[in-house]
């Protein structure tokens, strides 16, 4: 031990479980240099270590895409589920219903969602299945190479597939037309908003929908695209200012004139700071009106768009036991002999 | 319309009939009828008699004809049998074709108001005055189509002398002891017994009387309910499932008997779910995400959703996943004919997927396999972490069979290699250094060991992937990974070969000839082989109860000069699998293969044999 060291490594910093960062995240990212893609892994990879979230908890899931491949590339020590193109809902209602101590993270991108998986995604919004579920919004589909996503914008133009003659579908619209709990929308540029929003989705006992514009760097990134950067960084209008309170948090919240304090199912809470407006999120009428304003004036508005934090989700309304069904005995999941036997006699 | 019938000359019955004919009723689908066939064979069968029922009914809601073919037999065969004795007519539609089917010396019980052109002279006609004795009852027009039924019922009682006493307990069985409807069905039933022994000579053969030595320690049940009380006593945790006929009563008994089972004692909660998807591919999709967090998961489905199916089939091949599929089979592609009955799918489920794969397929003959094999189908899924199929059909999951009554599961629930996080610790101790992999093969077998999310240690994760991966489930495109991954799986196929369920042999000496078939082709193949024996014709016979073969079934093949491979579909599914896993002994097999959308019979067999 030295007794005056010359020079103090600045100890890292360190998350509730004494965790370093380092250690949320996942293999090496096989993506495009730039793409946006690995800047929400990033994001969220900040979430669940600031969070505190244990990573055997935690599990992931995706479709196929650029996008669905991220999962490999955050969270390490989180089993992971790369499934079918347009089919993470599926798998993972069942993987969450049989296992409902799991946090569910779930990736997927435009095509994924909007196109192959428009069925499963609304279905899946629709039992309000407890999870997170991120799409990767870059208007086109990468893994393929630059055909046209069911979000491309009207008139696009580009370089292999021509010219899209196709409204888009508004990913947010759907998930509201399908009684979404959590509709929110970010920017992959946006790191701060994005964590706030990551945080509360967690932290919501329902699904969480974030549409969120990741530029593709590859195919769809000219200024012309309303999923480019520069659109995003020019344009970007946030309904709000946004920050999460988690429960364990001992700060009292003392709520300001210019802020709405939404409180979710876990004692958390997420704090909206008014930006010259009065958004409600909680008006789902203004929600529809102000997505569908901001879809015809081709805007990208920003924020949480809808919230209803006390719908039962899925998990609550099947009545399934604490105990995750997976982890019942035969002893629970066998009736009994006498059970066989009053049945076989009532035949 | 009714027709007068010549007087029924006075004649002596030489020879009665007893507890051996076939009896078919025809109506109209949704006119109520499924209720008095019930009642007829229920009673035939709580007075001992072997019995079976095969309901051959439209894809239709209301109106089209339907029949209910209820076969007795005192020696116990119980397959569908072409000729029929007694004809009971209610649909105007069908009642002159229903009439000449009828084998000469048969009878026809027909409401007298339909329009019947002319009468043969070989048959013995009793018109029902069905109108009369309804309007006679006094009950609600709403309630007058179903009520009409009953009117065969007490008629068909007094004529073959059913005992009533049975009606009654089968009635109060229906109803689950309702009086109301117990009631209004009872008072019509007697009522037309009583028409019956005031008003009809019966002079005519037929008659069934009480026996023994055949019911005794079986159930009347349908392999649907069975397959369903088998995966509740399977310990299932998850189900999901989208309405298709003939597999759509699988799900809901098993909604009802878990209902009834399987909820927690302190808290009343279920220890299970039952999820309806919105389509088969999410169905499936919801199982293979269960199964992978450690559920016992299954679904239910007819042709059309295996075909929903097939990416996420192959998928859990290639990631070791359990999920256990049923296929109630059915006709056809796409809508095909949804409520005749086929094996038409084998081909498709052992293949299913792209790319190399294989799948356990188990087949169940009966009810009581079905129940048998819920069990088996689990074990094996998680044992050897795959998708297994159970291929039912719509003759075993809809019609009523006399099974052997349910035994309680004794073999404790094999959840295959799953590791605890102790496990995880221990794991390279026990496996001379090696580190655990979770597609890596230490015990030779093929199989790896998995652990299900939500495993408290920090090594426990691994990533599923449909890609291709190393044994350590890291992402390679690496030919020789994918190679020795495929022969890994090869190898793992290999194992199923010793555990999936062995088939059932009966050899007899001196049998030159035999029959190899599966699932409900067993009762006809059975009576096929008396009738075989009694022109002089003795065979064995081997009864697959699952794919891929073993061993015996080569060893059976080459012990006979000609092996005759059964099955209910046109290309002979079954024959082309054996071809290629029994290369060098196709000249030994014959296919015989046949598919209308009925069960098979007893003489279609025989004549595949004799001609
Ligand atoms: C059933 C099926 N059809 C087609 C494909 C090919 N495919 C792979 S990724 C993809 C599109 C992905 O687009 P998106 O979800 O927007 O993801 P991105 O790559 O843009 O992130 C397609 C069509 C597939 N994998 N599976
Ligand atoms: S192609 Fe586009 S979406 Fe895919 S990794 Fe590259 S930049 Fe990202
Ligand atoms: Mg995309």
């Amino acid at each position: 031990m030295t007794a005056t060291p010359t020079r103090t490594a600045r100890a890292p910093k360190l998350n509730p479980l004494g965790l370093e960062k380092t250690a949320y995240k996942g293999a090496d990212s096989t993506l495009c240099n730039g793409c946006g893609h690995d800047s929400i892994s990033a994001r969220i990879i900040n979430a669940a270590w600031e969070m505190g979230l244990k990573q055997q908890d935690v599990v992931k899931f995706s479709g196929i895409g650029c996008s669905s491949k991220t999962p490999a590339y955050f969270l390490g020590m989180s089993h992971g589920f790369n499934s079918l193109h347009g089919r993470m809902p599926s798998v993972s209602t069942g993987a969450l219903v049989a296992n409902r101590t799991l946090i569910g993270i779930g990736v997927s991108g435009d095509g994924d969602t909007a196109s192959i998986g428009i069925g499963q995604f609304k279905h899946l919004v629709r039992r309000n299945v407890p999870m997170v579920y991120v799409v990767e919004n870059n208007g086109v589909y990468g893994l393929t190479k630059g055909q046209f996503s069911a979000t491309a914008d009207l008139n696009q133009t580009l370089k292999y597939a021509g010219t899209n003659p196709y409204m888009p579908l508004d990913i947010c619209l759907e998930a509201l037309a399908a009684n979404a709990t959590f509709v929110a929308r970010s920017f992959a540029g946006d790191a701060k908003q994005l964590d706030a929003l990551l945080k509360a989705a967690i932290a919501h006992n329902g699904l969480a929908v974030l549409d969120v514009i990741s530029p593709c760097v590859t195919f769809n990134n000219h200024e012309s695209s309303t999923k480019s950067y520069a659109f995003g960084k020019e344009f970007e209008i946030p309904l709000h200012e946004l920050s999460f309170v988690p429960s364990y948090d001992p700060i009292e919240i003392t709520e300001e004139a210019d802020e709405t304090e939404v409180k979710l199912h876990d004692g958390s809470s997420l704090v909206l700071k008014r930006l010259g407006n009065d958004y409600d999120p909680t008006d789902k009428y203004l929600a529809y009106r102000t997505l569908e304003e901001a879809r015809q004036q081709q805007k990208l508005l920003t924020g949480i768009f809808y919230i209803e934090p006390q719908t039962p989700s899925f998990v609550d309304t099947l009545q399934i036991t604490d105990t995750p069904l997976a982890q019942l005995s035969q002893a629970q999941t066998r009736p009994s002999r006498e059970a066989l036997a009053q049945l076989m006699a009532k035949l | 319309m009714s027709v007068t019938v010549q007087e029924a000359p006075a004649k002596q019955v030489s020879q009665w009939v007893y507890n051996d004919f076939n009896l078919n009723v025809a109506t109209a689908n949704g006119s109520g009828s499924q209720t008095s066939n019930n009642l007829l064979i229920r009673s035939l069968y709580k007075m001992g008699i072997p019995v079976t029922g095969k309901n051959l009914f439209p894809s239709n809601i209301q109106g089209l004809p339907t029949w209910y073919n209820i076969r007795l037999s005192k020696d116990g065969f119980l397959a569908r049998r072409e000729r029929v004795e007694i004809m009971i007519c209610m649909n105007g539609a069908t009642v002159a074709e229903d009439m000449e089917s009828v084998v000469p010396g048969g009878i026809i019980l027909y409401d007298d108001s339909l329009p019947v052109a002319n009468h043969r002279k070989d048959v013995q006609y009793y018109p029902m005055p069905v109108k009369a004795l309804v309007k006679a009852a006094d009950v609600t027009y709403t309630l007058q189509r179903y009520v009409a039924n009953m009117v065969y019922v007490g008629v068909a009682a007094f004529l073959l002398d059913i005992e009533m006493a049975e009606i009654k307990n089968a009635l109060d069985w229906n109803f689950d002891g309702k009086p109301k409807p117990i009631q209004l069905n009872w008072s019509m039933v007697t009522a037309a017994y009583e028409w019956a022994q005031q008003t009809l000579v019966n002079d005519q053969p037929y008659r069934v009387r009480r026996m023994s030595g055949f019911n005794e320690g079986t159930v009347l049940i349908d392999g649907n309910s069975a397959g369903a009380l088998g995966s509740v006593f399977a310990g299932f945790t998850f189900a999901a499932w989208y309405p298709i006929t003939p597999s759509s009563s699988l799900a809901e008994s098993m909604i009802s008997y878990a209902a009834q089972t399987r909820r927690e004692p302190e808290t009343q909660k279920a220890t299970y779910a039952i999820v309806q998807a919105e389509d088969e591919l999410a169905a499936i999709g919801m199982v293979i995400g269960a199964g992978w967090a450690g559920a016992r998961a299954l679904t239910a489905t007819s042709g059309p959703g295996i075909s929903l199916m097939a990416e996420f089939i192959g998928f859990g091949y290639f990631t070791e996943i359990p999920a256990v599929i049923w296929d109630i089979q059915r006709m056809g592609p796409s809508t095909g004919l949804p409520t005749r009955t086929s094996q038409g799918d084998l081909l498709a489920a052992y293949f299913l997927g792209h790319g190399d794969g294989r799948h356990p397929v188990l087949l169940p003959a009966d009810p009581t396999e079905c129940f048998e094999m819920a069990s088996t189908a689990f074990d094996l899924a998680e044992r050897l972490q795959t998708p297994v199929f159970v291929l039912s059909d719509l003759d075993i999951g809809m019609n009523l069979w006399i099974s052997k009554e349910f035994s309680y599961p004794e073999t404790p629930l094999d959840r295959g290699k799953v590791l605890t996080a102790q496990q995880l610790d221990a794991f390279k101790e026990e496996h001379n250094g090696q580190r655990w992999g979770r597609y890596l093969d230490v015990d030779g077998d093929g199989i790896p060991y998995r652990t299900v999310p939500g495993t408290d240690h920090p090594a426990a994760a691994y990533f599923t992937r449909g890609t291709g991966h190393t044994p350590y489930a890291t992402y390679s495109e690496r030919a020789s990974d994918w190679e020795n991954n495929l022969q890994r799986l090869a190898r793992k196929f290999e194992t199923a070969r010793s555990l999936v369920p062995a088939p059932i042999l009966q050899e007899v000496d001196g049998a030159r000839i035999a029959i190899l078939s599966m699932g409900s082709n067993h009762p006809a193949v059975v009576e096929a082989r008396s009738r075989l024996l009694d022109q002089g014709i003795p065979t064995s016979y081997l009864r697959l109860r699952a794919l891929p073969i073993n061993s015996e079934v080569r060893a059976f093949v080459e012990r006979y000069e000609r092996v005759y491979v059964v099955e209910n579909n046109r290309d002979g599914q079954l024959y082309e699998i054996l071809l290629t896993e029994l290369p060098g002994l196709s000249t030994r097999l014959v296919s015989a293969a046949k598919c209308d959308g009925l069960p098979l019979s007893a003489r279609w067999i025989t004549e595949q044999i004799t001609q």
